[in-house]
């Protein structure tokens, strides 16, 4: 492992946009200081505030005191700064692919989620949309082991956190996916077992705890 | 072999303004198709599958879609003019942060609060922006094209939420004449008062008030 002046990541345990930044970071062989915020409800830290003043959230990745927001932002960050191994393909074609898949998890993935977990009655559409996007990312996997091809790289890393969700989505949807898309439950178990990868993501069961607190105290539950 | 470029596009969509202009700033000669949004040509729709949406930009029979990827691509492989993007990462990062947070942001309505939202986000704007004479600093960069693919737009803005950009965020609106002087964004962007007329007869189409 590589030692590399000030890395630092101001994160939250269940936010899978941090997770993004932490693999990217693992995969790099390089080392950092994780810093928790305890309080993402109500107790910012100043570092946090000053540090990202226009959206005051996590991840937010310090390289030698000097900020990086927006996880997908920071991961491409990462990438171009420590180009050993490379996430994106080398051909600008590979590259834009790769932006757009990145692009669509982030615009569709989370929420649908969301949609599920948040809805107090079992949600029927919000299932059908949830299974819809992830079969259309099943289609750009395609027969490959990952979405960059032979090796894990950008498009995984963005996407695997989110699979942690997948477990209270679930439970309170009334579904796997593996059944449903077992292309997609493979490629999940493929990413898990990178170290990278498994040590920066959370106990799904953590996951579906928190989900469940959280419904408590929206009164959805 | 020859480049062969294709861009499938609407005149007034700010997406498409946004590739027009990287096309025009690197000097790469494309066809512009224009495509009937109530009636998508099959082209289109095999070209992007998974949105249906223009812009799609062809790039000799290899499509590429999403704005914000199109201009990066264009940027990455005519690398040798007219840079868009900063070349250090940590600027790059600052580059697409800001263009990321007017496609977040800047979605314009017509209800109060949305209005207020809107100025706050053009006031962020207008401070990152500070003293240069464009985001990209000398030279028109990846920022300054996602940010006035919009600005056609402002006139409709204001005319539906009755306020003035000008009066809350000069400096922007200086900025955006400043673009709109160069060729390449003028010849790119559509008439302000056909956007208005277009979204006059968008809003009548769906009764909205």
């Amino acid at each position: 492992m590589s030692k590399a002046a000030g890395l630092l990541i101001l994160d939250y345990w269940v936010s899978p946009f941090c997770q993004r930044v932490k693999i990217a970071l693992n995969e790099k062989g390089l080392q950092y200081e994780d810093r928790h915020e305890n309080d993402l409800f109500g107790g910012k830290s100043e570092l946090l505030l000053n540090s990202n003043p226009v959206y005051q959230k996590v991840p937010v990745f310090l390289h030698d005191g000097k900020p990086v927001c927006e996880s997908t932002i920071i991961v491409s960050y990462i990438d171009e700064t420590w180009s050993s191994p490379p996430l994106l393909p080398p051909c600008s074609y590979g590259r834009a692919q790769a932006r757009f898949w990145a692009d669509y998890i982030d615009k569709k993935v989370f929420d649908a989620t969301g949609n599920i977990w948040r809805s107090k009655e079992v949600n029927v559409e919000a299932k059908n949309e949830f299974i819809g996007i992830l079969k259309q990312l099943e289609e750009a996997l395609g027969d490959k082991d990952y979405f960059n091809g032979a090796t894990f790289g950008f498009v995984d890393i963005i996407a695997i956190p989110l699979t942690c969700w997948f477990l209270a989505v679930e439970r309170i949807g009334g579904f796997t996916v593996a059944e449903e898309c077992p292309k997609f439950s493979s490629w999940t178990k493929r990413c898990l077992q990178r170290e990278s990868v498994a040590k920066a993501l959370p106990d799904p069961e953590k996951v579906y705890e928190f989900v469940l607190m959280f419904r408590k105290m929206q009164g959805i539950d | 072999m020859a480049d062969e470029v294709v861009l499938l596009d609407f005149w007034a969509s700010m997406f498409g303004i946004r590739v027009r202009i990287a096309l025009a700033e690197k000097g790469i000669k494309y066809e512009y198709r224009e495509e009937d949004l109530r009636n998508k040509s099959s082209l289109l729709l095999q070209m992007n599958p998974v949105h249906k949406k223009i812009p799609v930009l062809i790039h000799n029979d290899k499509p590429i879609c999403e704005s914000n990827v199109q201009v990066q691509y264009i940027d990455e492989v005519w690398h040798d003019t007219a840079p868009l993007l900063p070349s250090d990462p940590y600027q790059k990062a600052n580059a697409r942060l800001w263009a990321d947070f007017v496609d977040k942001k800047t979605k314009g309505e017509e209800q109060a609060r949305a209005k207020k939202e809107f100025m706050e986000s053009l006031k962020l704007l207008e401070g990152e922006l500070g003293d240069k004479a464009y985001f990209g600093g000398e030279n028109l960069g990846y920022m300054d094209i996602a940010l006035v693919s919009y600005y056609c737009w402002f006139h409709v803005y204001e005319k539906f939420g009755d306020f003035s950009i000008e009066a809350e965020c000069p400096k922007l609106i200086a900025w955006a004449k400043r673009c709109m002087q160069k060729e390449n964004v003028a010849n790119s962007v559509p008439d302000q008062q056909k956007v208005y007329e277009f979204a006059l007869h968008l809003k009548k189409i769906f009764g909205i008030e």
